[in-house]
């Protein structure tokens, strides 16, 4: 095929590749680093001893157990982030908008205010606050999702807000209570199917930030994923790398996979 | 004030995903004139109105404009008007500085450019509107922005791809009367590109009939209509029935009566003839073999719909609407062509 | 007439069952984040003093004048302010270079998730990976010391204007993809194409259609890398381990280690020094959101 049209195309082709090259190389320079470091013994020869303990789930927990406190802790507070922000933010988000939409924008706003209070002074706010939590909960690593969700509120604000607006749950829930519905058949036969990708979407962006989230677990002084990895890294500085590797591998696995997953992304129409 | 050129696309191909866009397309424009390419999505008009600007290249055949040979020339050089169908207005650009956008461009003097702006506002008929943005426009405002804008370069071709689908259909009729105004009082050679029969029949010099990348039919807009080389164009352009009959060379006996034929019809033996519901009529008849299905009353005229017989396609037959109120579902009526020239296509 | 005075009366009285529905909300939200947004504000404005006993005092406030915080805060922009130009330009380019690709190609799909990961998973794992590599056992440490660019042995990596910027690159570029690449996306096609056909050329494109249009996006996004940058903590926790040369870690510090008495509301003060300047940054990059959002979104 000739012409001007397939000249700029190839062009694009070419400039496309070697910016994302560029760019790839220097997100693997430190990946391939970590896998250096974790596949060579004290003499500097390879090995996979390393990763074949980490393999060794028993091992693991006996050998590491703070690693171990600290994946659990963290899987617990994954969950019950997740939970509680869907209970908090779904049926909330919903009702404004079926029933009280003067006050829409105030929640977004209280959505929204998170990103202007970086964990590291939510921390600093949230000392006395959390000195109540312990008084009625117990010191258990797991209450500090009531902290998370806070953190996590900006970004499942905007996926569930989406997923809102490109259901129109007005007309939805209108039609249904024309049939004879009551408010919670709306809510959970009506509402809740249809906003099952932005619902998803939310969930994963809360366990992606919890299984992440360092500051305010190290500033509590409680143990989660990154928190033990951090403390490893001073003794068995190996095992720890090589955790964080795994964790950053599997994230992204997670993520391609879903991209497959989910609604298509937005593409140019043609006409002819 | 004709500025128009002639515009000649031979044997234009375009292939792509292994879709024909475009299969060996011959067309001609006359200098001034407007010619409309009409047809189904996917029938290629999209695609020739593109290489004709350069916007794609096609794989073989050439674009003469002028009697210049433009096919190797980019976009930017071909000075050409172009009218999307929607967005393409620059929305950080008012609409005077969108309209003076090709006039800087071709380095004209600000005092030069602001009264070609306003000259070209006022004739689409905006000049109340000359300092909005994009977003604070109408859809058939925008359209009249681009619209100016793209006469602002006195073009030597006027290119227009479906510019009235994305809007109301008040708004598309009196926006399509207003173009063919300003086209005719400006002069250019316009191509102008639509699905929508009734546009192109309405504002057209001529009509294109494509389909499947191919160019059907090729005639002013009564021709087209009366005399359809083609069962598809027959079809696409206006209503059409299809009623068996047999042929007999230059007639075919259908419904009981004698039908001239259409050159190009197929001379012997059972046919499909193509007849257009105001070439019926239809009367009460207590021994008809033929009973009306229902008949509906639609302001400036009726429709009956009627099925002939047994096994029989139903017609549609179009009645004074005075008289549509006389014709219910069950009544026994006959059905008979008025003897205008019909197309007739082999059956089976 | 006595229908409309009932029906005015019920109508006064039912949006207020309807707020019962949003009530846990507010009271989350108020205990986990308005609380302690307010123990921040205030407690900067009180000292205790040698008895004990809280009053209101500037006294905090005028603790952030000492060098140490200063210098802190000083740093903390600086390093935002660069990564987060740097990050920009550089993630700009991806972003363009992404978007020519397939929309349902295996390349979006790719960087795409990658930069999710990078941009969202910070924090410990990215500082292993850069000791792993520039630290004193890093396989380019090595190369960098026998091409003489790097003679500290791996040092500079923990200071925070040499290696905590390459380090804070590493979220920033994704971070700017994330953000950039629905702006670069909403480009229109007929926008470039309307361009050619009145004479225009693809520099004149870039230079009058494109970059306009997405200049708001562009500072929208350096924005928030900026904010993103300097509320970082965890990077800067795990890489730097004495002394506080950024703000985020001279607040972590006050936490942790032994406090002058009445001087422990001075890292309140500093929270809400961090709250004030990441705030300004936000009502900025709010503003811009919406003018941005008015060209493109259509």
């Amino acid at each position: 095929m000739s012409g001007i049209r397939a000249t700029r195309r190839r062009r694009q082709s070419v400039l496309r590749w070697v910016v994302v090259t560029l760019c790839m190389l220097f997100f693997a320079a430190p990946l391939a680093g970590m896998l250096d470091f974790t596949t060579k013994d004290a003499q500097g020869n390879r090995t996979g001893a390393t990763w074949a303990k980490l393999v060794d789930v028993q091992g693991v927990s006996r050998d590491y157990p703070d690693l171990a406190a600290g994946f659990t802790a963290s899987v617990g507070l994954a969950v019950l982030t997740v939970v509680v922000m869907l209970v908090l933010l779904v049926p909330t988000m919903t009702w404004v908008r079926l029933r009280l939409p003067g006050l829409s924008r105030t929640v977004e706003f209280l959505c929204l205010l998170p990103l202007t209070v970086p964990a590291i002074v939510l921390v600093v706010g949230l000392t006395p606050v959390y000195s109540w939590v312990t008084y009625f909960l117990g010191e258990s690593t797991i209450w500090l999702g009531f902290a998370y969700v806070i953190l996590v509120l900006p970004y499942a604000y905007r996926s569930l807000d989406v997923g809102l607006r490109a259901i129109d749950v007005k007309t939805l829930s209108e039609a249904a209570r024309s049939l004879g519905a009551g408010w919670g058949t709306v809510m959970v036969r009506v509402v809740l199917p249809n906003l099952r990708t932005a619902v998803l979407s939310a969930a994963f962006l809360a366990v992606a930030l919890t299984l992440g989230e360092f500051t305010i677990a190290n500033l509590f002084s409680r143990t989660n994923l990154q928190v033990a990895m951090f403390l490893l890294g001073k003794s068995d500085a190996q095992v720890s790398v090589a955790v964080g590797l795994a964790s950053l591998v599997f994230a992204f696995l997670v993520l391609f996979a879903l991209s497959f997953v989910g609604g298509r992304s937005p593409s140019r129409k043609e006409t002819s | 004030m004709s500025r128009g050129v002639a515009v000649q696309l031979t044997d234009l191909r375009r292939t792509y995903s292994g879709v024909n866009a475009l299969d060996g397309l011959t067309l001609h424009l006359e200098p001034g004139e407007l010619v409309a390419l009409l047809g189904p999505s996917g029938c290629g008009k999209t695609t020739a109105l593109r290489c004709l600007a350069g916007l794609e290249d096609p794989d073989s055949g050439r674009v003469e404009v002028g009697g210049k040979d433009l096919t190797r020339v980019p976009t930017n050089k071909r000075d050409m008007g172009m009218v999307f169908q929607a967005y393409s207005l620059f929305p950080h650009l008012t609409a005077r500085q969108n309209v003076e956008f090709g006039l800087q461009l071709r380095k004209q003097g600000g005092e030069q450019r602001r009264r070609r702006s306003t000259e070209m506002l006022e004739l689409v008929g905006l000049s109340a509107h000359v300092d909005k943005y994009a977003h604070q426009l109408s859809g058939g405002q925008q359209q009249r922005v681009a619209l100016a804008r793209a006469l602002a370069i006195e073009p030597q071709v006027l290119l227009l791809d479906e510019p009235l689908s994305a809007l109301d259909a008040k708004v598309r009729t009196q926006l399509r009367d207003e173009i063919r105004r300003i086209q005719l009082e400006v002069g250019t050679t316009t191509l102008f590109v639509t699905h929508d029969q009734e546009e192109a029949l309405a504002i057209a010099d001529r009509v294109g009939v494509m389909r499947s990348g191919r160019l059907l039919q090729l005639a002013a807009p009564q021709e087209l209509y009366s005399r359809p080389t083609d069962d598809f164009v027959a079809d696409f352009v206006g209503l059409t029935n299809r009623v068996m009959g047999t042929s007999h060379g230059t007639t075919a006996q259908v419904l009981g009566a004698d039908v001239p034929l259409l050159p190009g019809s197929a001379s012997e033996g059972p046919v499909t003839v193509l007849i257009r519901p105001e070439h019926l009529t239809v009367t009460q008849d207590a021994a008809g073999a033929a009973v009306v299905i229902s008949s509906s009353f639609l302001g400036a005229q009726g429709r009956v719909v009627v099925s002939p017989g047994e096994n029989l396609h139903q017609v549609l037959v179009q009645v004074p609407s005075a008289v549509v109120a006389d014709f219910s579902p069950g009544d026994r009526v006959t059905v008979r062509p008025v003897g205008a020239p019909a197309l007739a296509i082999a059956a089976g | 007439m006595a229908d409309t005075a009932r029906r005015g009366a019920l109508a006064g009285r039912r949006p207020s069952s309807a707020l019962l529905g949003v009530v846990p909300f507010f009271v989350y939200v108020t205990v986990f984040l308005l609380v302690p947004t307010l123990v921040v504000v205030v407690g900067a404005f009180i000292a205790t003093g040698p008895g004990g006993q809280g009053g209101l005092s500037l006294a905090n406030v005028r603790a952030l004048a000492e060098p140490a915080v200063t210098s802190a805060l000083w740093h903390s922009l600086i390093l935002s302010a660069v990564t987060a130009v740097a990050g920009a330009v550089i993630g700009a380019f991806l972003a363009y270079a992404v978007s020519t690709a397939r929309p349902d190609g295996v390349l979006r799909r790719f960087t795409t998730s990658l930069c999710g990961v990078l941009a969202q998973f910070g924090g410990v794992a990215l500082a292993f990976a850069f000791l792993a590599t520039f630290g004193a056992t890093g396989y380019l440490t090595k190369l960098l010391a026998s091409t003489g660019l790097d003679d500290t042995g791996g040092l500079w990596l923990y200071e925070w204007n040499k290696g905590l910027m390459l380090v804070y690159l590493y979220f920033q570029i994704p971070l700017m993809l994330i953000v950039f690449l629905p702006a670069v996306e909403g480009l229109r096609p007929q926008w470039r194409e309307a361009a050619e056909t009145l004479g225009g050329s693809t520099w004149l494109y870039w230079r009058k259609i494109a970059a306009p249009i997405l200049f708001p996006s562009f500072v929208g996004a350096l924005l928030l890398l900026f904010t993103n940058a300097f509320s970082a903590y965890a990077t800067a926790a795990a890489l730097v381990s004495q002394g506080s040369p950024l703000l985020p870690l001279a607040i972590g510090g006050t936490l942790n280690s032994e406090v002058i008495l009445g001087q422990e509301n001075v890292g309140k003060a500093m929270a809400l020094l961090m709250v004030v300047v990441v705030a300004a940054v936000m009502t900025l990059y709010a503003a811009i959101d919406r003018r941005a959002s008015r060209w493109l979104a259509r």
